[in-house]
């Protein structure tokens, strides 16, 4: 008979948990860094490519950066015949062909490599467009990986594949991913490989429709997910409660209304590194995610 | 020379439409013959970059100047190109349009739009 392993399992300490919300300053990364944090040994992965917050709580140190690159097309007005050819094929529109020159609009191209195959001249090729980068650093036992994405790029998939792909120090910890906020499909790249999804949500009605749409996206990703509700006031009512209560949703934890709290993460400080209540309710927090996941594990080996 | 606009309609009534990537067809006018074509506009179903393919049809069709309510960054890029003259629509249908610029009372477009984070979206 198969027994019950204990904290320190390794099958557990080497999951994967992803944080989402369906717009920016829920306290998505609130909860992420802190629970990286509360886990002592771990790897924070910021997909928020657009906006990275981590590590400015994190403040990592021996930073490493490297460039991310998409392929592009460069044409060859000298070669090419004007048969318009990729521009009828590309479909994000990213060609245009006018007065004998084609245009390529950088950020509107997603890299396909199709209109280099089909152009019957020959006159495309690649190049490489840096787009963004990857940093990676440490603070204390946490790595952290940061993707960040230069202003005006169409998409911030291929940094979030590189941040997930980095052959990841694949020893025992557990890995936190702070996700982009919305639904879109770079949200979708960032949780294709976690064992579980935390949706942060905010008390109020705006906080009801984001985390509807999170909600939609990990149930049809068939990801196991629980609710972490954020700014809780005990007196008051909680819409977003209320949707969890009526949709049967797993409700995780509730994080008090608490100035200072607020203080400390505007401040740029890791709330669990400040106050043992803190660090209780993080370390909370992680035992429940931990024990849902194992608790997946034995009905969906 | 010839005028193109952003229609609603297939008529000379018809309104100016509030898009130029999204417009359903092209008013394209020829000045000296007076002859009136309205095109298809292909782009309005993209799902992105309706902006530029609009754009290229509408050098395609030989327009020398655009009269529009709005264009994006990358379709004005397109148009510029090709050397065609932008001007601001005024409100009534596209003949209302077509008169004020032949009696030169339209000014010419400034303002582009930034399309959103960089995805071009008129
Ligand atoms: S690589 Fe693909 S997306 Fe980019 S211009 Fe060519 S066909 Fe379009
Ligand atoms: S397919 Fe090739 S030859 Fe044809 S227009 Fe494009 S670049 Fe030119």
């Amino acid at each position: 008979m198969k027994s019950m392993p204990g904290f320190m399992d390794e099958k557990k300490i080497n999951m994967k948990i992803a944080v989402l919300s369906g717009k920016g300053g829920t306290g998505k990364t609130l909860v992420s860094v802190n629970l990286a944090a509360a886990a002592k040994a771990s790897t924070y992965i910021d997909c928020d490519v657009e906006e990275p917050n981590g590590h400015l709580f994190f403040k990592p140190e021996g930073v490493q950066e490297e460039n991310v690159t998409v392929k592009i097309p460069k044409a060859d007005d000298k070669l090419c015949n004007a048969c318009r050819k990729c521009v009828d094929f590309c479909n994000f529109n990213a060609l245009a062909h006018v007065k004998d020159k084609l245009i390529v609009f950088e950020e509107v191209c997603h890299s396909c490599g199709g209109c280099i195959l089909v152009c019957p001249e020959k006159a495309l090729t690649e190049r490489e467009k840096v787009i963004g980068k990857v940093q990676k650093g440490t603070s204390d036992q946490v790595s952290i990986y940061t993707g960040i994405l230069k202003i005006g790029e169409a998409s911030g998939v291929p940094i979030i594949k590189k941040l997930l792909d980095e052959k990841n120090p694949k020893t025992n910890k557990l890995t936190i991913i702070d996700c982009p906020p919305g639904s879109a499909c770079i949200v979708m790249e960032s949780i294709k490989d976690v064992d579980y999804c935390i949706l942060v949500a905010e008390p109020t009605l705006f906080g009801v429709h984001n985390l509807n749409m999170v909600y939609e996206l990990v149930t049809l990703l068939n990801k196991p997910f629980g609710v972490v509700l954020n700014k809780c006031l005990l007196e008051e009512k909680n819409p977003a409660e209320k949707f969890c209560i009526e949709k049967n949703i797993k409700i995780i934890e509730r994080i008090p209304f608490d100035n200072e709290l607020g203080t400390l993460n505007s401040n740029g400080e890791i709330a669990v590194h400040k106050n043992e209540k803190y660090r209780e309710l993080f370390s909370s927090l992680l035992n429940t995610v931990t024990k849902e996941v194992w608790h997946e594990t034995t009905i969906n080996p | 020379m010839k005028i193109a606009i952003p229609a609603d309609g297939k008529n000379m009534e018809s309104n100016v439409c509030v898009s130029f990537g999204r417009a359903p067809y092209f008013l394209i006018y020829d000045v000296e013959t007076k002859k009136s074509i309205f095109i298809n506009n292909s782009a309005a179903a993209s799902t992105g970059g309706a902006g530029i393919k609009a754009a290229q049809i509408i050098v395609d069709s030989k327009a020398n100047v655009l009269i529009t309510p709005r264009l994006g960054e990358n379709a004005a890029d397109v148009i510029k190109s090709a050397d065609i003259k932008i001007y601001k629509t005024i409100a009534g249908s596209v003949k209302d349009n077509i008169d004020a610029f032949t009696a030169n009372k339209l000014s010419l477009l400034n303002e582009i739009h930034a399309g959103f984070h960089g995805r071009e979206e008129n």
